[in-house]
């Protein structure tokens, strides 16, 4: 696959395509979920990216083919049968609420490196479970609750708008969808490594720390961008990581300052709990460990364009 | 979803957890009955409000007579707690405490497992307990994928350092109030006070149970437990439409695209409302999700035309796999439809419109010349011009 905007090649990783974070060119996808109305429409989106979808899962419909704008695919009963077939390495899960417990699990138990989890409104309890056995796995989960992750150019698994930015060197971890699209938009003159949207529930797969470490390792990342809202303490213990480990220069927003105390806003884990949570002592931890925080998403994108200047 | 006290005893109840006999009231003399009904001599009269703190605020109480019952449940109905109105109590039996634990199961979201907190000292508020005497409190993580079994629960006891005779029957209860957590789908199960009565025996005399509205699929029987009365009636309105909104006590309506971007418009608008007159704050949260369809576009604009301390309604719409144009048409029709519901804008609306096709959005809404609705490009302006014109 052809990069719109690629490193020098003496920064590549001998023998790989682009790095990126998690998902490059040679992600091989499928989706569970594939033949349901969302699955289908993402699927055709994320073909449309670029990405190599190389298969559909949906138990009882193996063996039919989806048709999309220019190519079918082939839908199988398991993840296992799946990549058997087609050598897949990352599943995107578009299952509802009520079956993503046992797809995530069968990912798991097939071994897949990466499972996106799309799906909204999964109960806290199957999370935690399904978490929990990936823990003792070989399998990367992203989300619950999600718009996934994109490398520009190369791959885009779930739902994130691929034409709204473009190939280049800022990193971006977010717990929300619209605000990630807004900083690549924002930012798309620069572009983007890898995008990555870990959702907004209170247990999530992959975490701000998890993305942080792996654009610090990235050689294809000069920057990266790192969007928080209330409830829980990511916030804080990403803050800690990064002044720790991180010696690449991070901006940060945080959502939610006027949100009341005891109230979901939106997204499961948005909740600020009595003096816990609060948007507040994020942006204190952050800008303690010297990550520079935004006022609004318009500031902290111009924050991050004077550092890609500078650099 | 936090539920009343006597809605969680129902369920630790059912699922075996010794708890004290209960009858809820709404009147002194509903308290009376209860009392007479219960028939203990001694009675105890207890706030549901869904906060902690009901008993230093004067929320429960005890009574020797069905009469005095009658005169304390008087007392604690329309009290308000921590902004709270009393409106039902709870008349349970007395019992005659010899001590009181503590325990609590719930969600540990940095850690992603559960996490079981014990301690021999109950009573009292537990957040000061753990500032004050953390070694008190014994914390033990547990498993989602086992929950507290027998040996999980045999270690909570023994690192909150229980003996014999108590420690067995303290496990019991705590793998009983294990199996609440599990089979319910609750985020938090919390008692106290755990206590052990005079003769003996362990019982629940409290009940703070958090149920996880996403599960409510496998229980439809959760649903009647929420508190129609306590809601805010626009939230309810907005409820029964599909529509995910949060009453704030600002001046300026809110409508977005993501529940991130919303939160991040509500803080744009307060700063920027700091410097107008009357500093205009949001009114509220409104998430129409990335559908934007005119019908969902019309339902959040009714909901927040309705809200009377609206002077000004900011639509934040950032285009990504809906586009903007499609967004602008979705407004354009809301107007329809919101004419044809007999309902007019009479405040002005600013939009900003962003992201993919902004553009030919921008044009659709320019060319329908809506009335009382201005574009503004950018988030930050549009935000500022919204609070101006609360202010104005």
């Amino acid at each position: 696959m052809v990069r719109p905007v690629g490193p020098p090649s003496w920064r590549r990783a001998e023998g790989r395509a682009g790095v990126a974070i998690f998902l490059n060119s040679d992600s091989r996808v499928i989706v569970q979920g594939m033949t349901g109305s969302e699955g289908r429409k993402h699927t055709q989106r994320m073909l449309a990216s670029g990405t190599s979808v190389v298969g559909g899962v949906t138990p009882g419909k193996g063996g039919q083919v989806v048709e999309f704008e220019r190519a079918g695919v082939r839908v199988f009963n398991t993840v296992g049968e799946a990549m058997a077939a087609t050598g897949a390495n990352v599943t995107v899960i578009f299952v509802p609420a009520k079956f993503t417990l046992s797809a995530v699990v069968e990912a798991i138990e097939a071994a897949i490196p990466l499972a996106v989890v799309i799906t909204e409104g999964v109960p806290v309890k199957d999370t935690a479970e399904f978490f929990a056995l990936s823990q003792a796995s070989s399998t990367r989960l992203i989300g619950p609750n999600c718009p996934g992750l994109i490398s520009p150019g190369q791959s885009n698994a779930g739902i994130i708008p691929a034409d709204i930015t473009k190939a280049g060197r800022i990193g971006l971890v977010s717990k929300s969808g619209t605000l990630t699209y807004q900083m690549m938009y924002e930012l798309r003159d620069f572009g983007f490594s890898s995008a990555v949207g870990i959702g907004g529930d209170p247990i999530i797969g992959t975490t701000h720390i998890d993305a942080l470490r792996a654009f610090e390792e990235d050689p294809e990342t000069d920057a990266v961008v790192m969007i928080g809202e209330i409830g829980g303490d990511a916030e804080e213990r990403a803050a800690d990581y990064i002044a720790a480990q991180v010696t690449k220069p991070v901006v940060g927003y945080v959502a939610g300052f006027t949100a009341p105390e005891g109230k979901t806003m939106g997204h499961a884990g948005a909740i600020v709990s009595g003096s816990s949570g609060t948007a507040a002592a994020k942006k204190e931890a952050l800008e303690a460990a010297g990550v520079r925080v935004g006022k609004t998403p318009s500031e902290t994108a111009q924050l991050m364009r004077e550092i890609m200047t500078s650099l | 979803m936090d539920l009343y006290e006597y809605q969680a005893r129902d369920i630790f109840e059912a699922h075996g957890v010794p708890v004290l006999r209960g009858i809820t009231a709404t009147t002194p003399v509903e308290a009376k009955a209860a009392a007479a009904a219960l028939g203990t001599g001694v009675v105890v009269v207890k706030a549901q409000v869904k906060t902690g703190g009901r008993g230093k605020a004067g929320g429960v109480k005890i009574a020797k007579s069905p009469e005095e019952t009658a005169a304390r449940a008087g007392d604690i109905l329309g009290l308000d707690i921590k902004g709270h109105i009393v409106r039902t109590v709870m008349v349970t039996e007395g019992a005659d405490i010899a001590e009181e634990y503590y325990f609590s199961l719930l969600l540990d979201r940095a850690e992603r497992r559960y996490l079981a907190m014990c301690s021999k000292e109950g009573g009292m508020d537990i957040e000061t307990l753990a500032e004050e005497r953390p070694e008190a409190l014994a914390r033990i993580p547990v498993d989602p994928r086992v929950g507290i079994d027998h040996a999980k629960a045999a270690e909570i006891v023994a690192a909150a350092r229980f003996t014999e005779p108590d420690a067995t029957e303290i496990a019991r209860v705590i793998q009983l109030l294990g199996t609440v957590y599990q089979k319910e789908d609750a985020t938090l199960v919390e008692v106290n006070p755990l206590v052990k009565t005079g003769d003996g025996r362990i019982i629940a005399l409290d009940a703070k149970v958090t149920l996880d509205e996403n599960a409510e699929f496998r229980h439809p029987d959760h649903a009647a437990l929420a508190d129609a009365s306590a809601e805010d009636p626009l939230e309810a309105a907005a409820k029964a439409k599909g529509l995910n909104y949060v009453k704030l006590d600002g001046s300026v309506g809110i409508i977005g695209n993501g529940a991130g971007l919303v939160m991040s418009t509500l803080d744009v608008v307060a700063y920027a409302g700091e410097d107008f007159p009357g500093s205009p704050k949001p009114a509220n949260f409104l998430d129409i999700g990335g559908g934007a369809s005119a019908e969902i576009m019309a339902n959040g604009l009714e909901i927040i035309i309705s809200d009377n301390q609206v002077k000004s309604v900011f639509v934040n719409v950032f285009g990504g796999i809906t586009a903007c144009d499609a967004v602008a048409n979705g407004i354009v029709q809301a107007f329809e439809l919101l004419a044809g519901r007999d309902e007019h804008i009479e405040v002005p609306l600013v939009v900003r419109l962003d992201g993919n096709n902004a553009e030919l959005g921008r044009q659709i809404l320019a060319t329908a010349n809506l009335p009382k609705l201005e574009q503004v490009e950018t988030m930050d302006g549009a935000a500022r011009r919204a609070a101006e014109l609360a202010a104005s």
